[in-house]
């Protein structure tokens, strides 16, 4: 045993030295690793999805005994083809911190005390059933993730949106791929990518629009690295607010003023129109033109509510919309030099070159999210360039399943499984799926998640349940979320893997299972939905999310609705939702199929994945003898919208003269409640620091790890400088990322958000900055 | 009883050879990337002793350019927590 041991640590010692290898010369193979491994005998390896990012890698999960010992990537998943970034290789770690929550706790006269799960199951039960008969049944809610399993979500929709009535049912995707959605619903009727990863060993040029894929998206930035080189004439532009790692591998970084993307995409298309790079039978037989309301605020206010009303335009029209974003206008507008918008557009325009962007929360979240999405499409539609092999606009994702388990299951406050609550034919589906009496569901959506917190805060929100994510970390403006949530007369259950800002305001907590210690599904930026067994048993009494809310709707007497048995419940719960996608636009993998492979894209429509949608080459929903079909839209048609530029809610001004941008960092993953826990990642980024641009630096008097406080209208946060460290910002910019319980950047950020997505922008908002 | 593993990085044109000398070393064990100027090292010694030692000869090859750790494990010492092996 012991040398088995040994040999177990050493495999872990060799892989974690290939992660730190991978990160610094990205495509790098170790083809010797196989003789290192045979020695291993005692592990056992089982495929799973990372827990982590949007990227979905696949990796293989060694096992000894009941322990998760090691990782590696999976060759057979096509994401990664074996490689993984350092956080999927140390993820198995992150299962065993010491302070793990393994027994439930209830507030009882003030303090939280250990009880057995079923009391807590018992208490959350009554509450919910106690708090609808007084305050009626808007006022419960459930807050998920984009790390709920596809079946957390599903039986979340279930119980909140079937058996209760309720539209109270958001996930923190809001807050991370909202304006993807609406972007996709404004332009195309249908959500989710075109195109899939593949893409990158198609493209001849990459733009990457205010995403640092090198540090949020590693494995695919290795695999546009690795295209580059052997191909050699891959271009790779990266177009952002600040340098990173990305800007330092591409071929070009081109800076912009934060909110001038909108400015820089209608002067793309601008030039593109000027210089007749036009695919105009594409544009003739594929598109149709739009224009929607303009000035249409920031939402900063409660109750704040918006509807666009699209008009129709001509083609004209829109050219003569596009003259106030000529290159010399908006290098004024932007930062950017004419010369670079030109040369943007000639990359975009050249007929022989096949372009794909990628793009994330840069631009999902951000005031005008829902517009710049159109924007970018409005390039790719101009020429021509969508849905062929290399030819991508591609929106990016950052938890392992907000496209799998929120936009597909639709776990948001006006969507189902199929369609939205508005539509009638949608809700008889559901009922009908779901077994309940027609009419059980209500036609109003209630509350967006910003509003929703808003909501508890006011009182007309009581009871809300959180499970797998930190909002006391997340929200925007966090003061005021905190305040509103520790409110008398408020009740708040969270199910988590680790104590965190948010299990401190719980009334409840529920110990839960984390990622392979249950059986699940998530779904990938691609579309690609992703199997995992359980492969070893969670910690003591810890459950998994949807067996937690199984257990509270059959005491709510949804037993009908809940019938599983806990010991099959993952494969009966698939098959049932997935009859709600039962079209050739959608349909899913069966259970047997998606237990058997590394993940399968859909629309899986006859035993094959779709690559690429709209396209009928590829795309068995396309109607036949048409050379594309955007069959999101009744007429067959994707729309071009003439969206203008509109300033962001707060800019820099003379009280508060920097832009604040949060975001992340590759060590860690979002709040860090997960990675923080892995000491090889707490080593490489112990905390959470302000990255200054060093002349910034050098007026305020400030050197290298130097404390800095960090003001806004609503918050402060004091922390050390980073001056020419991994990001630079320009003049008047500071970057801080968010994995730091100890510095609630959130307290300073703004809960602005897009009214068309309602996605929150915590990519600007106006500070100042005070030596300490 | 120590392991540890590193990227090492060889001088110009000396990866071979210095895969070689590494792999003759006692507690070494080397392999190399098959597309890139690397290798990838780990160490397996009975005691900090001879680690330290081991380290100090390591430093002192002509064929390499740069090691840095990238693991750590001594169970010698209490392991600190969430370091995926307390309690095996
Ligand atoms: S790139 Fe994302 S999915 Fe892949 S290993 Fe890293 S964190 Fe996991």
């Amino acid at each position: 045993m012991k040398v088995n041991r040994r040999s177990f640590i050493k495999s872990a010692a060799a892989t974690s030295a290939m992660a730190t290898a991978a990160s610094l010369f990205p495509g790098v193979s170790f083809a010797g690793w196989k003789k290192l491994e045979g020695a291993s005998g005692m592990i056992s390896w089982q495929k799973a999805p990372c827990r982590f990012c949007g990227t979905g890698c696949g990796v293989l999960v060694g096992v000894s005994g009941d322990r998760a010992v090691a990782v590696k990537g999976d060759p057979n998943c096509s994401v990664n083809k074996g490689l993984c970034c350092i956080k999927g290789y140390h993820s198995v770690q992150a299962l065993y911190g010491k302070d793990r929550l393994t027994k439930a706790k209830v507030r009882k006269n003030g303090k939280m005390v250990t009880v057995p799960i079923k009391e807590a199951l018992d208490v959350i039960a009554a509450k919910i059933k106690e708090t609808i008969d007084k305050h009626g049944k808007d006022s419960v809610a459930m807050y998920g993730s984009g790390q709920w399993t596809i079946p957390d979500g599903y039986v979340a929709s279930k119980l909140f949106k079937g058996c209760l009535g309720t539209n109270n049912v958001e996930a923190n995707a809001r807050l991370c791929m909202a304006s993807a959605v609406t972007g996709f619903m404004t332009s195309f009727g249908i959500d989710e990518p075109m195109g899939c990863y593949e893409d990158i060993e198609h493209a001849d040029v990459m733009v990457t629009w205010g995403n640092n894929m090198a540090e949020m998206h590693p494995v695919l930035f290795s695999r546009m690295l690795a295209s580059r080189k052997r191909k050699k004439d891959v271009t790779i532009i990266d177009l952002a607010t600040r340098t990173t790692r990305s800007s330092q591998a591409s071929d070009k970084s081109i800076l912009f003023i934060p909110n001038t993307d909108l400015a820089i995409a209608n002067a793309i298309c601008y030039e593109i129109i000027r210089n007749g790079w036009v695919n105009k039978s594409f544009i003739k037989n594929h598109t149709t033109f739009h224009k929607g309301k303009t000035n249409i605020g920031y939402g900063t206010e409660d109750h704040f509510s918006f509807k666009d009303k699209p008009e129709d335009i001509s083609f004209q029209d829109y050219k003569n919309f596009l003259k106030d974003y000529t290159p010399e206008k908006v290098e004024k507008i932007s930062g950017v030099s004419a010369r670079d918008i030109k040369y943007l557009a000639s990359l975009y325009g050249d007929p022989t070159k096949k372009v794909t962007s990628f793009w994330c929360m840069g631009m999902n979240q951000h005031v005008r999210g829902t517009w710049i999405n159109n924007l970018v499409y409005n390039i790719h539609l101009l020429t021509g360039k969508i849905s062929t092999p290399g030819n991508s606009p591609f929106s990016l994702t950052g938890q392992p399943s907000a496209c799998g388990t929120v936009r597909e299951v639709g776990t948001l406050t006006h969507k189902l499984p199929y369609g939205v609550v508005m539509k009638q034919k949608a809700r008889e589906k559901a009922e009908k799926i779901w077994d309940l009496p027609a009419g059980s569901i209500d036609p109003k959506p209630t509350y967006h998640t910003v509003e929703m917190f808003r909501a508890l805060d006011r009182g007309d929100i009581r009871f809300m349940w959180i499970q797998v994510t930190n909002p006391m970390v997340t929200m925007p403006n966090l003061n005021r979320y905190r305040n509103g949530a520790l409110r008398e007369d408020r009740f708040v259950v969270v199910s988590d893997v680790y104590p965190t800002p948010t299990t401190d305001i719980a009334d409840v907590i529920l110990p839960a299972a984390m990622w392979i210690e249950q059986e699940g599904m998530y779904g990938n930026s691609e579309r690609r939905t992703q199997h995992f067994d359980e492969i070893v048993p969670p910690p003591g009494e810890a459950m998994s999310d949807t067996w937690q809310i199984i257990e509270v709707a059959r005491r709510l007497g949804f037993k009908k609705q809940f019938p599983w048995s806990k010991d099959d419940y993952i494969g009966p719960l698939w098959e049932e939702y997935r009859r709600f996608h039962d079209n050739p636009k959608h349909n899913m993998a069966s259970y047997k199929v998606l237990k058997a492979r590394s993940g399968v894209q859909w629309p899986f429509v006859n035993g094959k994945e779709t690559r690429w949608r709209f396209n009928p080459k590829y795309d068995p929903a396309c109607k036949k003898g048409s050379k594309f079909d955007f069959y999101g839209k009744k007429d067959g048609k994707a729309w071009i919208w003439a969206r203008p530029y509109e300033p962001a809610a707060e800019s820099p001004d003379q009280e508060y003269n920097f832009w604040l941008c949060t975001g992340r960092v590759i060590e860690h993953w979002h709040t860090g409640s997960m990675t923080r826990r892995v000491p090889i990642l707490h080593e490489a980024m112990p905390e959470s620091y302000v990255e200054i641009n060093p002349e910034d630096a050098m007026d305020l008097g400030v050197v290298n790890g130097e404390k800095v406080k960090i003001v806004s209208r609503r918050g402060t946060v004091t922390m050390k400088a980073s001056i020419n460290g991994r990001g630079v910002p320009p003049r008047g910019t500071v970057f801080v990322p968010f994995f730091d319980e100890s510095y609630l950047i959130n307290e300073v950020t703004l809960d602005a958000f897009c009214p068309i997505s309602k996605q929150a922008d915590y990519k600007k908002c106006a500070v100042r900055l005070e030596k300490v | 009883m120590p392991v540890l593993s590193y990227v090492a990085i060889p001088r110009s044109g000396a990866k071979n050879e210095l895969l070689k000398v590494l792999n003759s070393m006692e507690y070494c064990e080397a392999f190399p990337a098959d597309n890139e100027d690397i290798l990838v090292l780990v160490t397996d010694t009975p005691d900090k002793n001879t680690d330290k030692e081991l380290h100090a000869q390591l430093e002192n090859l002509p064929t390499l350019e740069s090691l840095s750790m990238t693991f750590g494990y001594n169970d010698e010492q209490p392991l600190g927590e969430g370091d995926g092996y307390e309690g095996q």
